[in-house]
């Protein structure tokens, strides 16, 4: 089981570099740097400043040294520039001197700086990350219990009526982008078209103080998208049980159906949904960005978004990181909590 | 010229049974599940002289109950329909306006049904899935689309006015209203956008995008999947290692990112898009070669001339596609290359292939895995067959259930990432009417027009579905034997 676990961490740091590696190289490729020269400089620059601009900045090393620079493996950069400026990537905003730190890259914590955001990247994503956090476990309260309930109630009594309606809607859910259901949501329940005004439109004010007509719509959205693929696994997982052998004994026994669902088939029929509900988180970022900026919720998705249309090369780094990150960890998570709770394969 | 209602004269009568209808569907539905808990199950007994009895109790009875109200909901639905294609324009309102405007999508729809069960038990799988409703209904939906996309695409039949083109007074006008030029079609039949559009004609002609994009790409992905992901399974060993770790890398990256990261102007500047096209395209090709030349390789004469036309064309194919104007490849003469496609287009099909092939790497290798130890796959190998003839000719042939149900999953897939693209503004030009760029437009004033943004919505949302659909169908009728 150790050994497991450490060749699972040893290929996830591997992923990880690899992955930050790619995005560093596109996000530092020139086109990139000359867009952020004329950005941070002059938007008239003359290709030779912008040349000057960019080597006085450390951004004409070779890649992997500024990809190590970035992590803070390698030395940051200390460059006497071509005005005469010496300037130093430790020390930005002062300019270098005696006793500043060699390394300074994402290990040693320092991130960067938001040229649209205007803070340091750990705060923006600190703070963004906090604002997701609270939509997504709304998201979870409703979309686990909800998606497991609705799989376990279709799965139990296969081809009746409960399981054909309750396998529609998680068709129907699964069919339905978050744009696509987002837009329809606020179109009904948002505007009087409809007469149902209930809920607002934009989640702006949740982030601060969220409540059910503020929050629920954002909520719902991402949920429902979730929601159907999960009762779909579960409805299948259950079936299966339910036709297993051990079933069909307690069915002979005389155990009542409500006991068999609960005592006898439920624990065997979560197993497969774990798993499931693990590797959602990589598809819940994407409802997460398109949800917020179609809410205008400033979380994490909505900085992505910031970031990546304004290249904001260093806070888009950041951001790339927690997401790769995120979806390794659940990766991971789901690996070893298969193997946890399958005994078949924990005992052998 | 007044401006149309709904339903017009006709919604007077039927509005208020459809509504009627639709309430007692809701509550038989409700009741039957609820029922389902607490009353006796319906058990088949027999009557005296063999036949069945009618079946009893309180479920029979909802059961009955709901079975009539859902045929008289079904028949009005049609009836707004036809009365919409046979009445005068206008008087059947929007609904029927729109219903005479599909009719020949609908009319290709009743055709291909008909010719399809008619000879259904002669048509393999496709005949099979005539049998499940499921299908046929996922089928109908997808069909829809198709027809419209070809109808509008190549015809012009559907569409009442000009996609792109502005009319000045009709700026977010409401559904149903008149169009002021003379020589027009009178109505915007679903209102106007906030550039003075006409929505409906937007939603019709953005299928023709996403009909032409989606499977293709799909297509593109399965290639690339199936061409990688065979040997992988089958030599296993250190190939399969790194393909794997490759395809995880891919698959570890959260697709928006990537989106933004491949499709903004810097990086197609770069060329980075183009020389992926080339990398990814360049799949079909060894794809085809191999396949032909391990069936005829013991034909050498044969081999030489099928293989060298397969390549001579697929190659040209290639060489135009990737050979673009104002691209970082650009090496071909215009009297060589044969056609240029939009570049904003190029870029969305690349990432779109990108993301999706290695999920089918994935399916394929643990496909091939599974097969490379059956009997016949030992048959061929004692045979002395080529590990490429093996592959593509034994192995191929018999994961083709489980590839064709997820091919028509991946389309729906497809189409969704297409429309997140549209959503972002990333890659088609903001003009294009295809269905994710036409939300993401209606969005920015959603709270203050409502009408833009739904009919695209509910469009991607329906042929979403019907692919949802024909894939289970297709899932449970290829289970059956």
């Amino acid at each position: 089981m150790l050994k497991f676990i450490l060749r699972s961490l040893a290929g996830m740091v591997l992923t990880a570099l690899c992955l930050t590696f790619l995005v560093f190289w596109l996000t530092n490729l020139s086109p990139n740097l000359e867009k952020l020269a004329k950005t941070q400089g002059n938007a008239r620059m003359s290709d030779e400043a912008v040349a000057s601009w960019l080597v006085n900045r450390g951004y004409n090393q070779a890649l992997p040294v500024k990809y190590g620079q970035w992590l803070g493996a390698l030395p940051g950069y200390v460059i006497t520039g071509t005005d005469g400026t010496a300037r130093a990537r430790c020390a930005a905003s002062t300019g270098p001197a005696e006793g500043d730190a060699r390394f300074c890259g994402i290990l040693q914590g320092e991130w960067g700086f938001s040229t649209v955001l205007r803070d340091d990247v750990s705060t923006i994503i600190a703070t963004r990350l906090g604002l997701t956090a609270k939509l997504m476990a709304c998201v979870m309260a409703i979309m686990i219990p909800g998606a497991l309930i609705m799989g376990v109630l279709a799965g139990m009594r296969e081809g009746s009526r409960l399981d054909r309606s309750l396998s529609t809607v998680s068709i129907i859910t699964t069919a339905t982008p978050e744009y696509v259901s987002g837009v329809v949501l606020i179109a009904v329940f948002a505007t009087g078209t409809f007469g149902m005004n209930w809920f607002k439109g934009t989640a702006t004010a949740a982030m601060d103080d969220a409540n059910f007509t503020n929050f629920f719509l954002p909520v719902i959205t991402i949920a429902l998208y979730g929601m159907g693929y999960i009762a779909r696994m579960t409805r299948a997982s259950m079936t299966e049980v339910m036709t297993a052998q051990y079933i069909r004994t307690a069915r002979l026994k005389g155990v009542s159906f409500g006991n068999i669902v609960l005592k006898h088939a439920l624990r065997n029929a979560l197993i497969a949904p774990f798993t499931v509900i693990m590797l959602q988180f990589p598809w819940l970022l994407n409802g997460v960005v398109i949800v917020e900026t179609l809410f205008n919720y400033k979380g994490f998705g909505w900085t992505l978004v910031q970031a990546a249309s304004n290249n904001d090369i260093e806070l888009l780094l950041g951001v790339s990181i927690v997401s790769v990150l995120v979806v390794l960890i659940t990766q991971l998570l789901s690996d070893i909590g298969y193997v946890f709770l399958n005994p078949r394969i924990r005992i052998s | 010229m007044e401006p149309l209602t709904w339903t017009g004269t006709l919604g007077s009568y039927l509005n208020p049974v459809l509504t009627l209808c639709v309430v007692v569907l809701v509550i038989c539905v409700v009741a039957q599940i609820i029922a389902g808990f607490i009353a006796d199950a319906v058990t088949l007994r027999s009557n005296a002289d063999g036949t069945l009895m009618a079946r009893g109790g309180l479920l029979g009875g909802l059961d009955r109950a709901l079975t009539i109200v859902f045929a008289v909901t079904l028949a009005l639905i049609v009836a707004y329909l036809i009365a919409g294609t046979v009445m005068p324009y206008g008087s059947a309102g929007i609904v029927g306006a729109v219903a005479k405007r599909f009719l020949p999508v609908i009319l290709a729809l009743i055709v291909l049904y008909a010719l399809s069960i008619r000879f259904k038990r002669s048509l393999g799988l496709y005949g099979k899935l005539f049998d499940s409703t499921v299908g046929m209904i996922g089928f109908g939906l997808v069909m829809f689309w198709v027809f419209t996309a070809i109808f509008s695409g190549a015809f012009d039949l559907i569409a009442t006015h000009d996609p792109l083109r502005p009319i000045s007074g009709l700026k977010n006008k409401l559904p149903g209203v008149v169009v002021p030029e003379e020589g027009l079609f009178p109505h915007y039949l679903l209102g106007g956008d906030n550039l003075a559009r006409d929505v409906f004609s937007r939603m019709v002609n953005g299928s023709v995008i996403v009909i032409a994009i989606a499977p293709l790409a799909t297509v593109f992905a399965f290639m690339v999947g199936i061409t990688l992901g065979l040997p992988a399974g089958y030599f296993g060993g250190k190939l399969d290692i790194a393909l794997t770790f490759l395809a995880n890398l891919i698959l570890a990256f959260p697709v928006i990112l990537l989106f933004y990261l491949l499709v903004t102007p810097e990086i197609v500047a770069t060329g980075i898009p183009s020389y992926m096209a080339a990398a990814l395209f360049v799949f079909p090709l060894i794809f085809a070669t191999v396949l032909l030349n391990s069936r005829y390789y013991t034909q050498p004469a044969k081999r030489t001339v099928i293989v060298a036309s397969t390549l001579a064309v697929l190659g040209w194919l290639y060489l135009s596609l990737i050979s673009q104007d104002g691209t970082a490849l650009h090496f071909m003469p215009s009297w060589v290359d044969g056609f240029d496609i939009n570049p904003g287009i190029l870029v969305v099909f690349v990432s779109v292939v990108f993301v999706n092939a290695p999920t089918v790497f994935r399916i394929v290798r643990g496909l091939a895995m599974d097969i490379k130890t059956r009997d016949y796959v030992a048959a061929a190998q004692t045979r002395g067959e080529g590990p490429w003839y093996i592959m593509l000719w034994e192995i191929l042939p018999n994961a083709r259930g489980p590839l064709i149900v997820d091919f028509c999953l991946r389309i729906g897939y497809t189409t969704i990432l297409l429309g997140t693209l549209g959503f972002f503004g990333l890659g088609l030009p903001p003009e294009s009417p295809d269905w994710g760029s036409t939300i993401n437009e209606g969005r920015k004033l959603l709270l203050i027009y409502v009408h833009p943004p739904l009919p695209p919505a509910i469009a991607l949302l329906t042929l979403v579905l019907g692919l949802n659909l024909l894939a289970d169908g297709l899932r449970e009728e290829s289970l059956r034997d």
